[in-house]
């Protein structure tokens, strides 16, 4: 790989979303936008009202004499195989004889309108012999009914560990599961084309599984489909699985009737119709010296995988393999079961059981300062990964550790000891309202746990006048990818990054990608991108040297331009009248780039291996108020520290870093889905499912890059990924909320806090503190 | 009689012809416009992304929410979309400019609700203290940024140079569309379609009819438009009483309330959003008679009467007697309700009210309650203390306020459990009800002994 000669200028720094004008203004393109040309139609699912069943039958007369519809489909109706597993298999499209969530679609109504198709969807005899729904881990769990065989990462002799430990404790707490809730619903529009070919819109974060699971349906070759995305109104890891069958269920109306077909979910159907964050229930077992060290750890994570397996086994695998988060445990042992009830299938959402792992240690060293009486602080870092104690239970070493210093950082930038002592003082008059501090420190592995997963192209074509146009296999969900991809181009031609034109991602232009999840977007389609430039770059300067008579070395460029640097006299010229001789001279414009992530390999049986190519650190420190009266609880300060390496473009950075900072703290408190006794998901829109406002952003709000540190291992410009890791920063509220039940007992019970800590949880937690 | 529904759109009039009056003012941008940066994100009026913007006469600019207002409703008003914001030069608009700007966009799908509601702020002169940007935003929900660039783009907006609104051509008769939206501009046609069309819903803001239309896609038959009538839309600020038309919107209601009662500015802030409070009526949230309505318990503690009328006459009702069942209310198949009479506060008469929810801002909440008490020489003389969220209907706590009054405050709080047996749901179980609301009386108690003391985390 080549690398850049001159200092970056168009790295490293901030530059604007490309589309912010765009959507200030209303002119972004979002898929419902498109026009729609003559014929298009308009589809509607027809949803199972029960949780659990045999589907006796399906009574769909009703609904194909509505008025307006051109179709109803069913299973019966599917070329292929009606299977849209992501991973597994035996996940229909339309439910077949067994129904297994409240919310499963049976089958598909196409209407020339789309009040057409919803309403004649409503039509359905739906003939259900119910059974008993299993709608909590517990249940599943006792009925050892899993999705996957469970799986262990161990080290050491946990058992014997524990025995020996001069100190125990066990403890058990939950957490919620958490609806994306992307502003833009679900939509696929599919086109269909001569020879059934079929271009398919979507939504998705995972263009190339829409490809597939379209073809997979219609039983065709992958190269009769097209999927394009140009942009998504928000992901966050909700549109990797279940875009593809929304987009299935649109590309199969579309070769059924032979006109475009629209699918949109409604808010309501999109929420009870795909899966969600996986609710996690934990069980542990942990050992410790008179200091706090943790000697040793048996733990039980189970988690809430909903009726099918989708992504659960990679949610599972990150979940054990961040169980450990920033500490040494010698003796370590997760099993995690992934159960199997009637609820949506759970799956991808950004940290990807990630924060699910890392909760665990929280609580437990928590539990541990409380046993012993010590700073849970200082317990923290007397923890922390350092020198001979670096190697993980799954067995990579944890290299370029930031910890200590983020750690120092937040404590010095937080104010840490003078605020414990205010608000120590605070608690000790106020008797209704109660203060509380937490503090968080995150190692987060970056790379997709499934090496082969780790692998990027794009396509870089230059045009005679010097205009570029950018392709690659990522997508642009408002994570900024286009642009950071974009700068890396800029900075490999030393162009203008509005020379760079980046194009909508779609499997006809870049194929075989994968999804741009697990923080990797710009890790990957980075690299690729750039390697696709350097290509060309390096045709353009090898043609200039001998048109020239000069050697390679003696062409520079810079601002836009081309020196030649000869021998008395230099030459300049502009990139596009360079990459006009180029195409005069016969010389190709065009390239693509490939990546793939070195140094991570991974054996998932055995749960050993290196499957990250580096860890991204943080700390966050949260303070919180709560209500002892009501349970009503804010946050009143949160600093963070996130490492981003030597970053792309810090702007953006931030953006990520604020943004998943408060969808973790909307995780923690005021996200709560809930089920009624059937199994049916009453908290299905924006007036029953609370994501955090405007209001319930902390008032202190500091956010730092952590500066001077660039990513040792060979990183795009030495970057590192973010969309992920600040998720987990706001664990530090959740451990700032129990500091503020506890206060309400002076200390004397560790507590237990189910997330989301709604008012209700707070309030009972409190209760049972004076129980 | 053949009414075209007409408004001002972006500046320039419309007519509307073979459009239903029942379809919803989004539907209609998206779909028969071609104007495609206003998104539909919940069809339910709670994210905000499809928020255009109310210009009056006056001047004033209120945001509000497309997807569950109806065309019908627009006749006669200015609205702009996002599509009718220019800068001077043809440009990006100055608040435009100032999101882009400041880095308050990622997916974008939700930026052209927040540049209308940033618009509505930044032109109504108002100052860019947080608590009241976070209230012009309470109705805009964003995914991806954590909100704190947004923020700070409204600081940087706040108290734009006044534009000209745009004209728009208010009808002054009444108006009939398609034979099933009546718009009444008198009482007495408003009493005579009630009369005619039994079967007609009435549609005073439409937030929560409005529903009806955009979630459930059948919107109503035919409906009765209220906002019109001048008696309806009446304040007459008493020397002793207070008389609320019941088409008054929030947005004006507000002020003229909490002058009254002080305390109803902040529970009122937290009444859906501004989007909400620009159409929504407060005769419409008795009407509509939810157990958890946020303005019946304020207007039970408040001992508020309701005037309704008909071809009949017009009579007298408490408005606890008004409430007789889930979703059910004595309102006559032939009447409306007029308007509100609240009597002022007495020297010595307190009143306080508390909303809890999961969330601060545009909640529905688990248990609302509101209180007035007359204290002399430090004894409680008298209390009426209502509440919802706690049973089928809002409530007075009977037992409790004579509990109070007999043997105090912990009394009163353990008689509420004589007072109501509520219900579990998505908003709280039975038992945090029960115990949120006894606790809201010890707050109370708390209040009236120190009010200085801060007593919620919104205070810190």
């Amino acid at each position: 790989m080549t690398v850049a000669m001159t200092a970056p200028a168009a790295v490293h720094v901030s530059h604007r979303h490309d589309s912010a004008l765009k959507h200030v203004t209303g002119q972004a393109v979002y898929i419902d936008d498109m026009p729609e040309p003559a014929g298009t139609l308009h589809a509607a699912l027809i949803l199972s009202p029960v949780a659990a069943g045999r589907l006796r039958a399906l009574d769909l007369a009703a609904v194909s004499a509505a008025p307006d519809v051109v179709a109803v489909l069913g299973p019966a109706d599917i070329p292929g195989r009606n299977d849209v597993a992501a991973v597994g298999q035996n996940e229909p499209l339309f439910a077949v004889d067994q129904v297994s969530y409240a919310g499963q679609p049976l089958a598909l109504v196409v209407a020339r309108t789309l009040d057409a198709a919803r309403h004649a969807a409503e039509r359905a005899g739906i003939d259900i012999e119910p059974a008993e729904p299993v709608l909590d881990i517990e249940t599943a769990l006792a009925r050892q009914d899993y999705v996957q065989a469970p799986s262990t990462l161990r080290r050491g002799d946990p058992e014997q560990a524990l025995k020996a430990a001069p100190h125990r404790l066990s403890a058990a707490f939950t957490v919620g599961g958490q609806e994306h809730f992307y502003l833009e619903g679900q939509i696929a529009f599919a086109l269909p084309g001569e020879d059934g070919d079929i271009v398919v819109h979507s939504s998705t974060q995972h263009p190339t599984e829409v490809q597939h699971i379209c073809a997979r349906l219609l039983g065709c070759d992958f190269n009769r489909i097209t999927a394009v995305v140009r942009r998504l109104g928000g992901g966050f890891g909700g549109k990797e699985s279940n875009a593809s069958w929304v987009a299935g269920a649109a590309a199969l109306a579309a070769h059924h009737t032979g006109h475009p077909v629209k699918l949109r979910l409604p808010r309501e159907i999109d929420m009870i119709a795909t899966g969600k964050r996986h609710p996690f229930h934990y069980r542990y077992t942990v050992g410790f010296d008179d200091d706090g060290r943790v000697l040793a750890l048996d733990a039980v994570l189970a988690a809430d995988a909903g009726w099918s397996l989708d992504l659960t086994p990679g949610v599972m695998a990150r979940a054990l393999t961040h169980a450990d988060n920033a500490y040494w445990i010698p003796h370590f042992c997760a099993v995690g079961y992934a159960c199997r009830t009637n609820k949506q299938s759970n799956t991808a959402f950004r940290g990807f059981g990630g924060p699910q792992g890392v909760v665990l240690m929280e609580d437990a060293i928590d539990r541990i300062a409380h046993q012993l009486g010590r700073d849970p602080d200082a317990v923290r870092a007397l923890n922390f990964y350092g020198d001979g104690q670096d190697e993980t239970p799954y067995g990579q070493k944890v290299e370029q550790n930031h910890l200590p210093r983020v750690w120092a950082e937040i404590r010095r930038d937080a104010g840490i000891e003078r605020r414990r002592a205010e608000i120590a003082a605070f608690n000790r008059t106020s008797k209704v309202l109660k203060r509380g501090l937490g503090l968080f420190p995150l190692k987060f592995g970056i790379s997709f746990n499934i090496p082969h997963m780790n692998q990027a192209g794009a396509l870089v074509h230059v045009y005679t006048d010097g205009s570029i146009r950018l392709n690659h296999g990522g997508t642009e969900m408002g994570q900024g990818l286009f642009i950071k991809v974009a700068q890396v181009v800029a900075e490999v031609f030393k162009v203008d990054i509005g020379r760079i034109r980046p194009s909508a991602t779609s499997t006809a232009e870049v194929p075989n990608t994968s999804p741009t999840a697990a923080s990797t977007g710009s890790d990957l389609n980075g690299w690729a991108a750039y390697e696709a430039a350097s290509t060309i770059r390096q045709r353009m300067v090898a043609f200039a040297a001998e048109q020239f008579g000069v050697a390679a070395s003696d062409i520079e460029f810079a601002d836009g331009t081309v020196r030649i640097a000869k021998p008395g006299s230099n030459q300049v010229m502009s990139f596009g009248e360079l990459a006009r001789l180029c195409y005069l001279g016969r010389v190709s414009l065009s390239a693509t780039g490939y990546y793939r992530t070195p140094r991570i390999h991974w054996d998932g049986a055995a749960m050993r291996g290196r499957p990250f190519f580096y860890y991204s650190f943080g700390a966050a420190a949260a303070e919180v108020a709560i209500d002892t009266l009501t349970g009503e609880s804010r946050v009143l300060r949160a600093d963070l520290v996130q490492d981003c390496g030597a970053s792309l473009n810090p702007a953006i950075d931030l953006g990520q870093i604020e943004g998943a900072f408060v969808q973790g703290q909307g995780w923690f408190t005021c996200e709560e889905l809930w089920w009624d006794a059937k199994g049916r998901l009453r908290t299905a829109g924006p007036s029953t499912y609370k994501i955090p406002g405007s209001r319930d952003v902390p008032p202190v709000f500091n956010v730092k890059l952590l500066e001077n540190a660039p990513n040792r291992e060979a990183t795009i410009f030495r970057s590192k990924a973010v969309g992920e890791p600040p998720l987990m920063l706001a664990t530090a509220v959740w451990t700032a909320l129990k500091d503020a039940i506890a206060a309400t007992c002076d200390h004397r019970i560790a507590v237990r806090l189910d997330a989301p800590a709604t008012p209700e949880h707070i309030l009972a937690a409190i209760a049972k503190l004076k129980a | 009689m053949a009414d075209r529904i007409s408004f001002t759109l972006n500046d320039r009039p419309v007519e509307l012809t073979d459009v239903s009056p029942m379809t919803t003012l989004l539907d209609w941008l998206r779909e028969r416009r071609g104007l495609k940066g206003t998104k539909e994100g919940c069809a339910e009026g709670d994210c905000g992304a499809c928020t255009v913007v109310l210009e009056h006469a006056d001047g004033r600019r209120e945001a509000m929410n497309a997807c569950i207002a109806l065309v019908g409703q627009m006749d006669g008003q200015a609205i702009r979309t996002v599509e009718g914001l220019r800068g001077k030069e043809g440009g990006p608009h100055p608040v435009q400019l100032a999101m882009a700007e400041a880095d308050a966009t990622q997916c974008g799908f939700c930026t052209p609700g927040f540049v209308m509601s940033a618009y509505a702020f930044a032109s109504g002169g108002e100052h860019a203290d947080p608590h009241v940007v976070h209230e012009a935003l309470a109705g805009n929900l964003c995914r991806c940024t954590g909100y704190r660039p947004i923020v700070e783009a409204m600081a940087k907006v706040a108290g734009l140079a006044p534009e000209p609104v745009s004209a728009a051509a208010p009808r002054t008769a009444s108006a009939a569309f398609d034979g099933v939206f009546f718009a009444p501009r008198s009482l007495a046609e408003l009493v005579a379609l009630r009369a005619a069309h039994p079967e007609a819903l009435l549609l005073a803001g439409g937030t929560d009819l409005g529903l009806l239309a955009s979630r459930a896609r059948k919107p109503p038959e035919a409906v009765v438009h209220v906002a019109h009538v001048p008696e309806l839309t009446a304040v007459v600020d008493g020397e002793d009483e207070l008389t609320l038309g019941a088409a008054v919107p929030y947005a004006q209601a507000i002020p003229v309330l909490a002058a009254a009662f002080p305390a109803v500015r902040s529970y009122l802030g937290r009444l859906g959003s501004r989007q909400i409070r620009t159409l929504g009526t407060i005769g419409g949230n008795i009407g509509t008679a939810s157990p958890i309505g946020d303005m019946p318990p304020v207007l039970l503690a408040l001992e508020t009467r309701l005037t309704l009328v008909s071809r009949r006459g017009t009579r007298e009702l408490p408005l606890e007697d008004f409430f007789l069942d889930y979703r059910k209310t004595a309102l006559a198949p032939d009447e409306v309700i007029q308007s509100l009479t609240m009597p002022r506060l007495w020297p010595g008469e307190h009143f306080f009210c508390d909303k809890v929810s999961k969330r601060r801002d545009q909640d529905i909440s688990t248990v609302a309650g509101a209180y007035r008490v007359r204290i002399r020489d430090g004894r409680i003389e008298d209390a009426r203390l209502a509440f919802g969220g706690m049973a089928a209907t809002p409530r007075r706590a009977r037992a409790a306020e004579a509990a109070l009054l007999k043997d105090g405050f912990a009394a009163a709080a353990e008689a509420l459990r004589r007072d109501f047996q509520p219900i579990d749901d998505w908003r709280g179980t039975a038992g945090y009800r029960l115990q949120v609301a006894a606790n809201l009386l010890r707050r109370l108690e708390l209040r009236l002994a120190d009010p200085a003391q801060p007593l919620e985390v919104e205070a810190l």
